[in-house]
């Protein structure tokens, strides 16, 4: 359980939904593609994962259906919902703003 | 919609709990299985794959647990599971759940019931129209006479010009009306009050039957009316609306029954049963005097007004008349000004919160050792955390079981302390009838809101004060700590010791309390009237003046009287007087000497006015220090002699005999000064003040004095007296009641009785407290002794003096208890200050009581280290270490 890479609070729930985004995946699909796609930098803490999906269940940003998977294993398959969707638009605005404004004061100085 | 879906996802979630945690299973099975996978393909082995995709998934309970917990209604299950373990394993040591339950139940119960009393007659408003606008009107005579009854003349003018107050009404404090019996009923003493017609309007109440006063009743042309209380229409006239428009007999004299008041309604006393019109009542004369202040003036506040504003104006116009009647010493200087609500409370204020705080810190006491109970508890089962934190245990779920536990006792507590604070509160209201607005109190919605607030309160103070012994705890030492008994859990101990500082500190004060409070009662008790009060009988007559107009109608009767009542077998002596020492101020008059220079302006002579028969000193055992006592002719016009008090010499006649000088009193007449007598108190807790006596045949303003007090002395028991005595008033006037029969020890007792109340409440708190704390002292030092059996097995054994092990014991308990006596000795000398009040011919600081106090919890520290220190000065150093 390494902590250096660890996730900025409250961003792995942007990153979750922005995975689910294209098309719904099981968990363990979710850990993964964020993986690569940050190029191994983000390495997401599997323990935080499934409380934090969990959790947007409940908010009912996302919904899940069991599904056969890949491997023909029944696996449990998330996708966004409309207002999932439009958290997700929210939620990458902020970050937008927010790494834009980082940068610019990392550049500047 | 989304809150639709969300409801329906939640109970999803209650409902389907077991589904939902199997399909979580699954979830997370899957998961671990995919990563097994990879790990395999990558080429590991089956071990290692295994191995390496749980370290990167971390431990699956816990993330299953945290998974659960944010189903929403997951929350209230583990609520409910939680509750269940820890009612179970209370269960499981049920002589220490009983213990606990019941100091909680003391606590809460005492607290809850104390704060009913405190909000129902201090915090609740008043139960009429806009409460917070109506103030009780004062006269500021100087700062002897603070809060002054007003004059009917000061309350006329304040009416004439005040502008700030919408209504204005006046009422005489206590007036009694010999009602009489119609049909067989016997005559009776009932208590009414003479009101301006507008006081109800000032008030903002309506009769429920009948009519309210109008300006017409309340002049002295009117026919005589009357407006009944429920209580006496519904005792006396059965309830029947037909009463009104008749007419009933006050005094001999018929009044018109014209209203009757809601069965809720008592003002200004609780014991008022009717209100009759004061302007129609009293003479014209005493209504405009600016200088008898015998009645109580009430306004209501303008919208928009405040209380200084009126305050202010009141006292422009007070101050006006005082510039005007310079020569009258006797007319006000200012005026002063109260909420209603404080008038009506009085003097219940003080004593209440104190008890009020003082239950508080008995419940604090309570909760102290509670916690230090758990705390205790806790050290049993340490390793029992230790293990389970080592397995996985989340730290934040044993702190929960932790909170619940405490939580299970506090209501357990809570609910037997409720039915215990109904039981004291029934008590309370059948104990102090005499109280001011205890008749409102009663347990409502906010009683239960409070004492639910309490056990949170209570559980979130024991469960996290004993939650602190866990927070941080380093898991491996605890477990080898706990396989071996020495030194153990000292920062445990540590802390069960400052609970008890805590507690013994708390229980001190009450201590230092209970004793100024009791030393006081016990100077109240011993205080000398200046009169014999042993068999002595008292009662009270008036005689209606309507029966009884002439001055020597009145002279006959009484003289008959105490012709009769001396004549009875039993009987030693019998007087008649306005009051008898102990009964009250009664009234006062100033008098200037006239053998002495004018006063200056402005300057004023006072002395309480007492009317007696020429034998009441003797009767009484009052001392003639010099001179003689009234002449047999002092009788109406002729009677023209006075007798005075120590005090009035000592004030007014310094080094000069008064004997033979001249008083100008009541109507300016002047009385000659036949003797001096011994001081007598008007109140059992107010030092004698200068006092002349008047004969009682004496005929000024309106005559001879229409009723008083007749007082009877025997030399057996008084009380056997009682009947024939009453029977001898019946037979000279079958008209007329008797009330107050009561012992002269009765009339003491009953002055004293609250004070001698709040003393043994607050004594009944400081020893369970003092119970508490030495029960906890015990509980800690016989820990620690337990705790230490091998330390001192070992010191034993290498040849330690069993004394000296002795001595270490004690003082290892008795430190706790000496920091605790010096937290309450400093906490004692900042808190008696707020019951200075409550204190007679005692102050705040008395060094006697600190000391007392001090040895008091010594001695009972001492106690309960003791059978402690003795068990582990007698150790078998050989059990000691064997037990290893």
């Amino acid at each position: 359980m390494g902590k250096p890479n660890d996730l900025v609070q409250g961003t792995l729930d942007l990153l979750i939904l922005k995975t689910i985004s294209l098309e719904p995946k099981h968990g363990w699909a979710i850990a993964k593609r964020i993986q690569q796609i940050s190029g191994e930098v983000l390495q997401v803490q599997q323990g935080s994962l499934y409380p934090a999906l969990h959790r947007l269940e409940q908010r009912c940003w996302i919904k899940a259906k069991w599904k056969e998977s890949e491997t023909g294993r029944k696996a449990k398959f998330y996708s966004l919902t409309a207002a999932g969707r439009a958290q997700l638009e929210k939620e990458a605005e902020n970050w937008n703003r927010l790494s834009a404004a980082i940068n610019l004061v990392v550049e500047t100085s | 919609m989304n809150w639709t879906r969300r409801l329906w996802t939640r109970l999803q979630a209650l409902f389907r709990g077991r589904e939902n945690t199997r399909r979580l299973d699954d979830e997370i099975q899957f998961h671990l299985d995919q990563q097994i996978t990879e790990n395999l393909a990558a080429g590991m082995s089956k071990e290692e794959a295994l191995r390496v995709a749980l370290r990167a998934f971390g431990n699956p309970t816990l993330v299953k647990e945290e998974t659960q917990d944010t189903w929403g209604w997951i929350r209230v299950e583990q609520i409910a599971r939680d509750l269940r373990n820890g009612a179970r394993s209370l269960w499981r040591t049920p002589r220490f759940a009983l213990v606990a339950i019941f100091v909680m139940a003391l606590g809460i119960g005492a607290t809850t019931a104390l704060f009913t009393v405190v909000r129902s007659v201090i915090l609740e408003p008043l139960p009429f129209k806009e409460p917070a606008r109506l103030l009780h009107l004062y006269e500021y005579f100087d700062d002897v006479f603070l809060y002054n009854a007003s004059a009917g003349g000061v309350f006329a003018e304040w009416k004439k010009q005040s502008t700030q107050f919408s209504e204005l009404a006046i009422y005489s404090y206590r007036t009694e009306y010999n009602l009489s019996g119609s049909g067989g009923q016997l005559p009776e003493k009932v208590r009414g009050a003479e009101c301006s017609w507008n006081l109800f309007a000032t008030l903002g109440v309506e009769p429920a039957f009948g009519r309210k006063f109008t300006a017409e009743d309340d002049q002295p042309s009117a026919n005589a009316t009357v407006v009944l209380s429920w209580g006496l229409w519904k005792r006396r006239f059965g309830g029947e609306t037909s009463i009104l428009g008749q007419t009933i007999r006050l005094d001999a004299k018929a009044y018109t029954v014209i209203g009757i008041m809601p069965a809720w309604f008592a003002y200004p006393e609780h014991s008022t049963q009717l209100w009759t019109p004061i302007y129609h009542e009293e003479p014209a004369v005493e209504m405009q005097a600016l200088d008898t202040h015998d009645f109580a003036s009430i306004g209501r506040l303008k919208p928009g007004a405040s209380e200084a504003e009126g305050r202010a104006e009141l006292a422009v116009i007070v101050k006006r008349l005082h510039e005007e009647h310079r020569d009258n010493p006797f007319v006000s200087k200012g005026a002063m000004t109260r909420p209603l609500l404080d008038d009506v409370i009085g003097e219940a204020k003080t004593p209440l919160l104190m008890l009020l705080a003082a239950t508080g810190c008995f419940l604090l006491i309570a909760c102290l050792n509670v916690a230090s109970l758990l705390v205790a508890r806790e050290a049993t089962r340490r390793r029992e955390f230790a293990i389970r934190m080592a397995l996985g245990g989340g730290r934040w779920r044993l702190l929960v079981e932790h909170l619940t536990e405490s939580f299970v006792l506090s209501i357990a507590g809570g609910a037997a302390g409720l039915a215990m604070a109904y039981a004291v509160i029934q008590w309370f209201i059948s104990t102090r009838r005499e109280m001011s607005r205890v008749e409102t109190i009663h347990i409502d919605g906010w009683v239960v809101g409070f004492a639910a607030g309490l056990v949170l309160l209570c559980a979130v103070f024991t469960g996290m004060t004993s939650a602190l012994s866990i927070k941080g705890e380093q898991i491996l030492p605890s477990l080898q700590e706990a396989s071996r008994s020495h030194s153990a859990g000292q920062a445990r101990v540590r802390l069960r010791k400052w609970l008890l500082s805590l507690e013994v500190g708390l229980t001190v004060v009450l201590l230092i309390g209970a004793g100024l409070l009791l030393k006081s009662y016990k100077q109240l008790r011993t205080t000398n009237l200046g009169c014999i009060t042993d068999n002595v009988l008292t009662m009270h007559l008036s005689l209606p003046e309507a029966a009884y107009s002439k001055g020597a109608q009145r002279v006959n009767f009484y003289q008959a009287l105490l012709e009769r009542v001396r004549a009875l077998p039993g009987v030693q002596s019998a007087t008649f007087t306005r009051m008898v020492p102990g009964e009250g101020y009664g009234g006062d008059s100033g008098f200037a000497i006239a053998e002495h220079p004018p006063l200056p302006e402005g300057q004023y002579q006072l002395g309480v006015v007492r009317w007696v028969d020429p034998g009441y000193f003797a009767a009484l055992g009052i001392p003639i220090l010099r001179g003689q006592t009234f002449d047999a002719d002092q009788r109406l016009d002729k009677a023209d002699e006075v007798i005075v008090s120590e005090a009035l010499v000592r004030q007014y006649f310094p080094g000069e005999d008064p004997i033979g000088k001249h008083l100008l009193t009541i109507g300016r007449r002047p009385f000659k000064v036949m003797g001096v007598v011994g001081d007598t108190r008007v109140l059992v807790a107010r030092d004698p003040r200068p006092m002349m006596y008047l004969p009682l045949y004496v005929s000024i303003y309106d005559g001879v004095p229409t009723g008083g007090t007749l007082a009877v002395r025997s030399n057996r028991d008084v009380s056997t007296l009682a009947l024939p005595t009453q029977r001898i008033i019946q037979q000279l006037d079958p008209e007329l009641p008797v009330s107050d029969v009561l012992t002269m020890d009765q009339i003491v007792g009953q002055s004293t009785s609250d004070a001698s109340f709040d003393a043994t409440l607050l004594l009944a708190f400081a020893v369970l407290s003092l119970v508490l704390a030495a029960a906890g002292l015990f509980g800690v030092l016989s820990y620690v002794g337990t705790q230490r059996t091998t330390e001192l097995g070992v010191r034993i054994a290498l040849g330690a003096q069993r004394d000296e092990v002795l001595r270490l014991m004690l003082w290892d308990g008795l430190r706790p208890a000496g920091v605790g006596l010096a937290l309450g000795l400093a906490g004692g000398i900042a808190g008696t200050r707020m019951i200075r009040d409550l204190l007679y011919g005692v102050r705040p600081l008395d060094v006697s009581v600190f000391v007392a106090v001090a040895i008091v919890l010594l001695l009972v520290a001492g106690a309960a280290c003791l059978l402690p220190a003795l068990r582990a000065s007698r150790l078998d150093p050989m059990q000691a270490l064997r037990n290893e």
